[in-house]
């Protein structure tokens, strides 16, 4: 399937159901026309270590930003900070029009933001297509005792879960796999899984985490692919955490440099890579 | 494909006419042919602990959480069951829903801990729920109307018309209740409440994240373990003892539990009656050994310390050997079974 | 309150204090286990009861103080090995949960065994310490319960000491710092888990003695074990400074409770105050007190 075939198999209202109502609270949508992410001077700490230091970060709807950095840089601390697992010393954050302090983790797939791990998080003991119907979840509107009851709403909402299912999971290639234990399949697969237990929710943000870490370079190829095919059929905005600079100067429209938690550097694929800053604390090492 | 396993076949599958043939067997021909002893001492036990073995496996083997507390959930049911029955004077069915419910509060109430605690932190404070129980139920008589040491008897076992206290209608009224919850928990487990226990139990962040009602889910696996485990509770009083203290809802109780869950196998539903199965035969075989190997010359004492030295024993072996039970040891003998009927 | 009812109520405490003391010793066993292996032994309580029934059953056969206590400290390290060589190893590298089931298995075994070796009768030891009690300002302290409150004291001094200044202490800590890089230096893991569980065996014979010497050695001496759980989960399962700490506070609100509340609700609630309080802190604190409080990765 074509990724044009799959979003015309997903109707607008439900790729964005609470689009209209999601926009109503505090800023004006005027003010931040398209703006999917808003990091404010965000500081973290750990005991005495500054993992972040005043980091601010902006996305545009449909734009793929990447993150990268040196180890330890405070990526994955950034990518925590906005799913809401960590809770940012300082500085706010802006989803979907709204400000928070610290991210309501739980309430992440509701506010239109889904994630990938950076050492896979599936859930073993299910399989490739439970574990991808586990990212749509949060929608289901029949509870255990109406599944219990067998109440036929309930089963209507499975059969149309399962269905979305099969739609991502064809999409993503993965279709003849998803009734084997999501344990038994091989790392890249199981990568991809993730990937799309993280589409079946229909965010509006995507946060993936060190995506391509572990793949063959065919896998990588394939998987920068699914990432340029998600953006153009579904206009999501990515964050891509990514050590691969291949990747992420094919891939990215910014590139937002960290090193020891501070932003260094900020700016197209082709700025970031002439920036004296990056090549010092970064690409330097690779050049020399 | 599907998530639902009914949906992927629309043939009735082999397993599930194995299931009907043996329930055919156990509802129609064993309350002819059993012996009174065969009920009483195993089959009447065998499926109270089935269900107890059963419940627990919901919470600890499908989400995870491990409880050293089942006992005090038995008792709970039971103790239920009993004051219900005495001074309400509700039908039957009425009755054991009732216990139900309040075994399923109770155990709402000492999962909450959950919420907050996790790994051998949450384990421990589950032996809370043991001791307190144990405690209430023998410190204040009203439980059990004021009989010494708390001992309550069954009452009479009716309902619209038919007497459940003959050994064959108690047999029956155990198994159709153990029928009718297993069924429930299989659906239970097979659809998607099923997919929310297991991605709690097997990865709680990520399961947050993507929206699962993690909390929620931990209290529903809480309070389902702990009704169907109060039910195994009011089938023990019941239809096996008819007369039962506190204090036979020991911690030891709860260890036998648990140890039916990891036999049987942690995540499946038959593991339970797998791993009752053996519990329940197991010393009833060892006495009976000693009995022939050496005519009765060991002492009923020695014979009880050797059981425990080999169930410890057998725990052990089964978690470096087969660490997923009786129920995958099944699953290869069936495959092997089936591979030589297919060559031949 | 009136000058007589306070004195009452310190006694009340320090004989609770003395006795968290006890509870503490026999939680400094799990400590040594957990520290180094990430496992919650349940089979502490049995180990409790096997080494306090060999001593008991030597010394009633004939041989002297001291020797018993070299042959029962002998036992128990055959015992760390065999666990070790048994359970352990082939159990290695699977969930801590897993490895916290099979000794649940172990203390089925070792209770088993115990009492098929050595007997089911009750045995008196008397350790001659005088169980008389003393004054101290109008308020009675139990000679034995002080004389245990030193020894546990001594014992957690050597443990310390040994941990810091020895070459195999330091093993433990790097083990239990960093298991796959003890395993890279070669540092021989099944040799320092066999170690570990010897150390914790002499733990028990201390602690079985003390309690064995104040209850009787005999089946119930493996329930202390439940004594001791409250008393880990408060302090962190990974912390000998906890688990004295929490021994305290266990020991001294359980006594007080027992008189001041237990006579409201009938009385009996030793059983289930001590998890009650451990519950209540972890509520606040979901380490326990002293536990090491994980930063999560993702």
């Amino acid at each position: 399937m074509t990724s044009a075939a799959f979003l015309r198999t997903i109707p607008a209202a439900v790729l964005l159901p609470e689009f209209s109502a999601a926009f109503d609270t505090t800023l004006p949508r005027a003010a931040v026309p398209d703006l999917a992410l808003g990091l404010e001077g965000i500081e973290l700490h750990f005991g005495g270590i500054r993992a972040l230091k005043d980091v601010s970060l902006d996305l545009r709807a449909g734009e793929i930003r990447a993150v990268i950095g040196p180890n330890g840089a405070g990526k994955s601390s950034l990518v925590n900070v906005i799913s809401g697992l960590y809770r940012p010393d300082r500085g706010r954050i802006v989803l979907n029009g709204r400000a928070f302090a610290h991210v309501p983790s739980q309430r992440l797939p509701q506010l239109g933001v889904a994630r990938t791990f950076q050492n896979l998080a599936l859930f073993p003991g299910l399989t490739v297509a439970q574990n991808i119907a586990s990212g749509w979840v949060f929608r289901r509107r029949f509870g255990l005792l109406a599944h219990l009851a067998g109440l036929p709403a309930a089963r209507r909402e499975t059969r149309s879960v399962d269905d979305r299912v099969d739609q991502v999971a064809a999409f993503l290639g993965l279709s003849s796999h998803l009734d084997r234990p999501v344990a038994t399949l091989p790392y890249g697969l199981q990568k991809q899984v993730e990937l799309a237990r993280a589409l079946v929710a229909e965010p509006r943000l995507l946060l993936l985490d060190e995506p391509m870490a572990g793949l063959t370079a065919t896998e990588k190829a394939e998987m920068t692919g699914h990432i340029r095919a998600v953006r153009e059929s579904l206009g999501l905005a990515v964050i891509l955490i990514e050590h691969d600079i291949g990747v992420v100067m094919d891939l990215s429209d910014r590139v937002a440099v960290l090193d020891h938690g501070s932003k260094i550097a900020d700016g197209t694929p082709a700025e970031v890579r002439r920036d004296p800053d990056v090549i010092r604390a970064y690409l330097g090492a690779e050049a020399a | 494909m599907s998530v639902t396993a009914a949906t992927i076949r629309p043939v009735i599958p082999a397993q599930t006419i194995a299931i009907l043939i043996l329930l055919a067997l156990a509802f129609i021909a064993v309350p002819h042919l059993a012996s009174p002893y065969v009920i009483e001492a195993i089959l009447l036990p065998f499926l109270a602990l089935s269900l107890a073995g059963l419940g627990l496996n919901l919470l600890t083997g499908y989400a995870g959480q491990v409880s050293l507390g089942s006992a005090a959930f038995m008792a709970v049911g039971a103790f239920a069951a009993y004051n219900f029955n005495l001074r309400l004077g509700l039908p039957l069915p009425v009755t054991l829903v009732l216990a139900a419910t309040t075994a399923a509060a109770v155990g709402l109430v000492f999962g909450l801990p959950s919420l907050r605690l996790r790994g051998f932190y949450l384990a421990v404070s589950t032996l809370a729920a043991q001791f307190f129980v144990q405690w209430a139920l023998t410190k204040f008589g009203w439980f059990s109307n004021n009989s010494p040491s708390g001992v309550i008897a069954a009452p009479s076992l009716a309902f619209a018309g038919l007497s459940f206290d003959t050994r064959e209608g108690r047999y029956l009224l155990s198994l159709s209740i153990v029928t009718l919850v297993t069924f429930l928990v299989h659906r239970l487990v097979n659809g998607p409440e099923g997919v929310n226990l297991i991605a709690v139990r097997d990865n709680e962040t990520s399961a947050r994240v993507i929206g699962i009602p993690v909390l929620r889910t931990k209290l529903w696996a809480f309070a389902l373990s702990s009704a169907i485990i109060g039910l195994a509770g009011v089938l023990w009083a019941f239809t096996y003892l008819r007369t039962v203290e506190p204090a036979g809802f020991n911690l030891d109780r709860s260890f036998q539990i648990l140890f039916i869950a990891i036999i049987g196998g942690l995540a499946t539903i038959r593991g339970a009656f797998l791993g009752a199965a053996l519990i329940v035969v197991f010393p009833l075989l060892l006495a009976r050994l000693s009995g022939f190997f050496f005519d009765g010359s060991i002492d009923a004492g020695v014979v009880k310390l050797v059981e425990r030295i080999v169930l410890g024993t057998v725990i052990i072996a089964f978690l470096i050997a087969e660490p997923n039970g009786l129920s995958a040891m099944l699953d290869r003998a069936t495959r092997r079974l089936r591979s030589l009927f297919g060559r031949s | 309150m009136d000058w007589y009812a306070f004195l009452f109520a310190v006694e009340v405490a320090v004989g609770g204090l003395l006795s968290g003391v006890m509870y503490a010793l026999v939680a400094i066993g799990f400590v040594l286990i957990y520290k180094t292996s990430g496992v919650l032994n349940f089979a502490q309580g049995s180990m409790v009861l096997f080494a306090a029934l060999t001593f008991v059953s030597l010394v009633e056969h004939g041989v002297p103080f001291a020797g018993a206590l070299l042959l029962t400290l002998a036992a128990m390290t055959a015992l760390g090995f065999a666990i070790e060589r048994t359970v352990l190893r082939p159990l290695a590298n699977r969930s801590p949960m897993t490895l916290f089931m099979a000794t649940l298995g172990l203390a089925y075994v070792i209770e088993g065994a115990a009492q098929l070796i050595w007997g089911t009768q009750v045995h008196r030891l008397d350790l001659g310490i005088s169980n008389a009690p003393f004054e101290v300002g109008g308020i009675f302290i139990s000679t034995f319960d002080l004389v245990a409150a030193g020894i546990a004291a001594a014992m957690v001094a050597i443990l310390t000491a040994f941990f810091r200044f020895t070459r195999t202490g330091l093993s433990f800590r790097a083990v239990a710092d960093d298991t796959f890089a003890a395993m890279a230096v070669g540092l021989r893991l099944n040799r320092i888990q066999a170690a570990v569980w010897t150390a914790a065996g002499a733990v028990a014979l201390v602690a079985g003695l003390l309690w064995g010497a104040r209850l009787g050695v005999q089946f119930s001496l493996s329930l202390i074990v439940l004594k001791a759980l409250p008393v880990l989960v408060l302090g962190g399962f990974d912390s000998i400074l906890g688990a004295i700490v929490a021994g305290l506070i266990i020991g001294a609100s359980e006594k007080l409770a027992e008189v001041y509340l237990g006579p409201f609700v009938g009385g009996g609630i030793e059983g289930w105050f001590a998890y009650a309080v451990a519950l209540v802190v972890l509520l606040v604190r979901p380490s326990g007190l002293f536990g090491k409080k994980l930063v999560e990765r993702f």
